[in-house]
């Protein structure tokens, strides 16, 4: 008796990408959650915010936008990727894809693929608004656009991994949403999104630089912002060599967590 | 080929230093239908959860269709359908489109119209599963769990929480499965259930298999005692015996005909059942 091939795990996980995504948009409260709040928090405070930063001539406003693009980047990958997880391992879902054929990886190929594709909307959609509004540029030079690209790639790549570890925290999927937003919202205040990382007391700035959150923000500034911006960095300088590095550690750390803790059960189902 | 679809000898579970499973043994005939019945806490799930390979065993031999379910591999797990509780993942997905998306995971899926046809939910394919009721959900677990048109089927508590009608129906399509040849094995609470559908019943009590047999040879039924009762001139009457024919024949000499009230009763599965799980309490 010859046994057809099992289906590889690539098309799969592309597969389950699809499946994700339609999922996702076909469920209005979802879309509006995540993908609008960032939108909506650029509104607000790009209404509230005024002045330019420093004496460098770059309009506060460009500044924020900026980081709330690299805070929509967390938004939709760590908080709605985390939840979504805790989500499914609590409803069972998970339970019942470890039943079938389909390979692990492809869970989480599906996962990227529909946290990159969020990411990417997201992106745009506060990348057009803060253009419009605020007007922010795309990156000058080609250089600039590649290091908008890796900086966002990274922050992807790292976001969706520490959300994919952190998923195991939450008891139940209903707390899931307050356990990952705990942090998102900390890391927000403390990374240079809502104020210049350069005006926040120093012992701030030191927590805020452990975490990946600052260095995405400081890294699409240095994409999409004027170099007078610099006058106003604590460092003076854009520092892409420790923010890929900052980002590598974190990149390691989370997928070190993720092989390590991911639950495919509730704690109860032992 | 193995005859037998599910070998198990002396398995063992141990949480902390109780023994929730301790010392099942149990062969699974290919084809059959069996049904696992046991009291909340027995033993049931986890010796179910053990064999589909969703829990490690602390001890014993462990054979699913000829694989240690210890060690799952992909391709034994395409060899297997698993019908859990039912989720409440992808609501806003269609029936066709979540049925469609697992059979991509099998390297010989069924048809997926002819899976839903199966499984009565023709009309509803394009509904979102969202608006789908209990059983109909219920239904869609099943159309994922035999996509992969599986050798063995897990049935977890299949009809918990349906109404008598959706049941009948239920049974009609878990018989035509069974009927095509599928390997089932049912875990339920449903006593009528098991005696409808299981061509052997295994009764499992404090972590041990305490009788296997059919649903009706069961704690030696088909040899019980008959209870034979009518109305007499003093009110109800009864006696047991073991020649109820003998005694209806009597009775209806002295009542010149018809007796009033006439009922003879074997004990059912429920009362050998409730005996067995209290003797061993």
């Amino acid at each position: 008796m010859t046994t057809p091939a099992l289906p590889s795990t690539a098309r799969i996980g592309l597969s389950r990408g699809a499946l994700e995504l339609k999922g996702y948009f076909r469920e209005t409260s979802a879309v509006v959650f995540t993908l609008a709040m960032p939108v909506i928090l650029m509104l607000i405070f790009g209404s509230i915010f005024k002045g330019e930063v420093g004496h460098t001539g770059v309009d506060f406003r460009q500044y924020f936008a900026a980081g709330i693009i690299a805070s929509g980047i967390m938004s939709t990958t760590f908080v709605s990727l985390g939840v979504s997880i805790a989500q499914e391992r609590d409803d069972g879902t998970l339970k019942r894809l470890y039943g079938t054929p389909m390979p692990k990886a492809a869970y989480f190929i599906g996962k990227t693929i529909s946290a990159l594709v969020l990411s990417l909307l997201e992106t745009l959609l506060l990348f057009v608004l803060g253009n419009v509004l605020f007007g922010l540029k795309p990156p000058s030079t080609p250089e600039r656009w590649l290091t908008f690209a890796w900086v966002f790639v990274a922050g992807v790549a790292v976001c969706t991994l520490l959300g994919i570890a952190i998923s195991s925290v939450p008891r139940s999927g209903r707390g899931a949403a307050a356990v990952l937003n705990l942090p998102y919202l900390v890391l927000q205040f403390i990374s240079g999104v809502y104020f210049t990382f350069g005006d926040l007391p120093s012992g701030v700035r030191q927590v805020g630089a452990i975490f990946p959150l600052k260095w995405m923000c400081q890294g699409l500034r240095s994409a999409l912002l004027p170099d007078t911006l610099l006058a106003a960095e604590p460092a003076h300088a854009w520092e892409h060599g420790r923010t890929g590095l900052v980002l590598a550690a974190w990149g390691v750390a989370g997928l070190a967590l993720c092989m390590t803790t991911f639950r495919w059960k509730r704690r109860r189902d032992g | 080929m193995n005859e037998t679809a599910v070998r198990v000898r002396g398995l063992r579970k141990r949480y902390g230093d109780v023994d929730a499973v301790n010392g099942v043994d149990l062969d699974i005939f290919r084809g059959e239908v069996f049904a696992l019945l046991g009291p909340n806490g027995a033993g049931k799930s986890t010796t179910v959860e053990i064999l589909e390979g969703h829990r490690r065993r602390t001890g014993g031999d462990v054979s699913v269709l000829g694989v240690d379910p210890g060690k799952p591999t992909r391709e034994w797990r395409a060899r297997l359908g698993i019908v859990l509780q039912t989720s409440n993942e992808q609501p806003e997905l269609s029936v066709r489109e979540i049925v469609r998306h697992f059979a991509g995971y099998y390297p010989r899926p069924r048809d997926v119209d002819e899976v839903i046809e199966a499984v009565g939910l023709t009309e509803k394919a394009g509904a979102r599963l969202a608006l789908l009721s209990g059983g109909q959900r219920r239904r869609v677990d099943v159309a994922l769990g035999i996509v992969g048109g599986p050798e063995l089927l897990f049935l977890d508590e299949p009809t918990t929480g349906f109404d008598p009608d959706a049941r009948r129906q239920f049974w009609k399509l878990i018989e035509g499965l069974a009927h095509g040849g599928t390997t089932i094995l049912l875990t339920t609470h449903y006593l009528d259930e098991a005696e409808t559908l299981a061509d052997r019943v295994g009764v499992i009590v404090g972590g041990r298999v305490v009788e296997v047999g059919s649903p009706m040879e069961l704690g030696g039924r088909a040899n019980a005692t008959a209870r034979v009762g009518w109305l007499g001139p003093q009110g109800r009457q009864s006696i047991e015996t073991d020649s109820p024919t003998q005694v209806v024949a009597e009775l209806s000499q002295k009542f010149d005909g018809e007796v009033p009230e006439l009922t003879v009763a074997r004990p059912t599965l429920e009362d050998v059942y409730l005996a067995m799980i209290g003797a061993d309490r």
